[in-house]
C-alpha cells in the first residue's frame, strides 16, 4: 500500500497508514527523496502512529531517509513512535541514531519551526 | 508390618492395623495431655524458641497445637490442621517469629511424642515398632504441614509487601508543563525497571513531555543490567520525542557505572535534581525570574 505524502507549506508530510512492506518503504524513499526537491521543501515528517511493529529493516530506511533528506538539504522528523514500539527498538539496538523525533504530527511540526528559526538545525548543507 | 508402613505412606486411608494402633496411641496421648504438653512447652524454653512470645502464650499455643496434633493424628485430616497453622503463622509473624522455629517447635512435640512411646512400649519391642510405623509417617505429614503453612503465609506477606511497594515506588510526575519528573527511590530490580519504563513512556505520552528529569539520588546501587535498561530507557523516550536528563548519580554509581562500561555519552546528567529542572527549563524555554526582579523590570 502506497504511503499518501502532502505537501503542507514548506514542509513533506507522510503519513503511513498500515504496516508497510519492505517495498512499501523503499517506494516511500524514492518517492520522499524526489519530492523534496520538487517542491522545495524545508522539511519532512513520517508519521508512523499506525505502525504497532517496527523492524529492523523498517528502522533502517527510515534513518536513511533521514540521511538523504539531510543531503538535499532539508529537515526529517519521524513522529508517533509508540511507547511500546519505541522500547522494543531500542532493545533491538535501532535507535535511529542521528535522526529527529517527536511525539506526534503537531510537535513534529513545532520543531521544523524551531529549526528553520535557528538556521535549520544541524543541516544547511546548500538548498535543493 | 511392611505392608503397614508403606500403607501409611502412600494411601490416603490407613489400613485397619495402622487405624487400630493409631487409635491407641491418640488414647495414650490423650491420657498423658498435661504432662506431655508441660513436657514440650518446657522444652521450648530450654531451646531457646519463640523467644519473642511470652512464657503463658507458649503454653496457650502449646496447648492448641498439641489438640490439633492428636486430632490429625486421630482423624487422618490434615484440613483443620493447615488451617490452625495458617492462622497461627498470621498471628506470629508479625511479631518476628522465625521459620527454624516453628519447624522447630514441630521437631519438638514430634520427640517428646515419640520418647513417651518409647517409655511406654519399650518391654515390647515389637509393639513399639509397629507403633513407630503407624506414628512416623504421621508425624512426620503434621510436621511438614506446619511448616509448609508457615512459609507459605510468609511468602504470601511478602508478595503482598512487594506489590505494595511497587505501586508506591514509580510516580511520574508533572512539574511544569512539557516537563516530567520521575523521582526512583530504592532498589531497581528487573521488573521494577520495566515497570518504570512502562510508566515513564506512557507518561510521556499522555502528558505530552518534551523533557523528562530522572533522578536517582534515592538508588544506592546499580549494576550494569539495571544501567543498560536506563540507557535503553533514554533512547526509547528519545524516539518518542522526549529528552531526558539524569540527576542525582551517586559517587559509588558514578563509579560503577565507569567502571562497568556502560555506555554514556547518550545520557544528559546534571549533578542534583535542582540543577536537572534548571536545565530543563532552559531547554524548554522557560526562565525563572525572582518577583521583585520582574516588577522592577516591568
Amino acid at each position: 500500500m502506497a504511503v499518501p505524502i502532502l505537501k503542507q507549506g514548506p514542509y513533506l508530510i507522510a503519513s503511513v497508514q498500515s504496516a508497510l512492506t519492505d517495498a512499501d518503504l523503499l517506494e516511500l524513499r524514492n518517492a520522499l527523496v524526489e519530492k523534496v526537491g520538487r517542491f522545495r521543501s524545508r522539511g519532512v515528517i513520517v508519521d508512523v502512529t499506525a505502525l504497532d511493529v517496527m523492524d529492523s529493516f523498517a528502522s533502517r530506511t527510515l534513518r536513511d531517509i533521514a540521511h538523504m533528506i539531510r543531503l538535499r538539504g532539508a529537515e526529517t522528523v519521524i513522529v508517533g513512535i509508540q511507547p511500546e514500539v519505541a522500547f522494543t527498538m531500542v532493545q533491538l539496538g535501532l535507535t535511529l541514531e542521528g535522526v529527529a523525533t517527536a511525539l506526534d504530527l503537531e510537535e513534529g511540526l513545532a520543531y521544523l519551526d524551531r529549526a528553520a528559526k535557528t538556521g535549520g538545525g544541524e543541516t544547511r548543507s546548500g538548498g535543493a | 508390618m511392611k505392608e503397614a508402613r508403606s500403607h501409611a505412606r502412600i494411601s490416603e486411608v490407613p489400613s485397619e492395623l495402622t487405624t487400630a494402633l493409631l487409635r491407641e496411641l491418640v488414647t495414650h496421648l490423650r491420657q498423658h495431655r498435661t504432662q506431655l504438653r508441660e513436657e514440650w512447652a518446657q522444652r521450648i524454653t530450654e531451646a531457646k524458641l519463640l523467644t519473642a512470645m511470652t512464657k503463658e502464650e507458649v503454653f496457650a499455643e502449646a496447648t492448641s497445637v498439641y489438640d490439633n496434633y492428636v486430632e490429625a493424628l486421630e482423624t487422618g485430616t490434615f484440613e483443620a490442621l493447615q488451617a490452625y497453622a495458617r492462622n497461627l503463622s498470621e498471628r506470629i509473624i508479625p511479631r518476628g517469629v522465625q521459620t527454624d522455629e516453628v519447624v522447630g517447635i514441630v521437631l519438638l512435640l514430634r520427640d517428646v511424642l515419640a520418647r513417651s512411646l518409647f517409655a511406654r512400649y519399650h518391654a515390647d519391642f515389637e509393639k513399639l515398632n509397629r507403633i513407630l510405623d503407624a506414628y512416623e509417617p504421621a508425624a512426620n505429614r503434621i510436621a511438614i504441614t506446619v511448616a509448609v503453612g508457615f512459609v507459605q503465609e510468609r511468602e504470601r506477606t511478602i508478595r503482598e509487601q512487594q506489590e505494595a511497594i511497587r505501586e508506591l515506588s514509580t510516580p511520574v510526575l508533572q512539574v511544569r508543563e512539557r516537563l516530567l519528573i520521575l523521582p526512583i527511590i530504592g532498589v531497581i530490580d528487573p521488573q521494577r525497571a520495566r515497570q518504570l519504563t512502562e510508566q515513564l513512556l506512557r507518561g510521556i505520552r499522555t502528558n505530552r513531555a518534551r523533557v523528562v528529569v530522572i533522578d536517582i539520588t534515592g538508588v544506592a546501587a546499580m549494576d550494569s543490567n539495571v544501567a543498560n535498561h536506563l540507557v535503553l530507557t533514554v533512547e526509547a523516550s528519545r524516539l518518542l520525542g522526549a529528552t531526558v536528563i539524569v540527576t542525582g548519580l551517586s559517587p559509588e554509581i558514578a563509579q560503577t557505572l565507569v567502571n562497568i562500561g556502560v555506555d554514556l555519552t547518550k545520557m544528559n546528567t546534571v549533578g542534583d535534581l535542582q540543577g536537572g529542572i534548571e536545565e530543563a527549563e532552559r531547554l524548554l524555554g522557560y526562565k525563572v525570574v525572582p518577583v521583585v526582579k520582574a516588577d522592577a523590570v516591568n
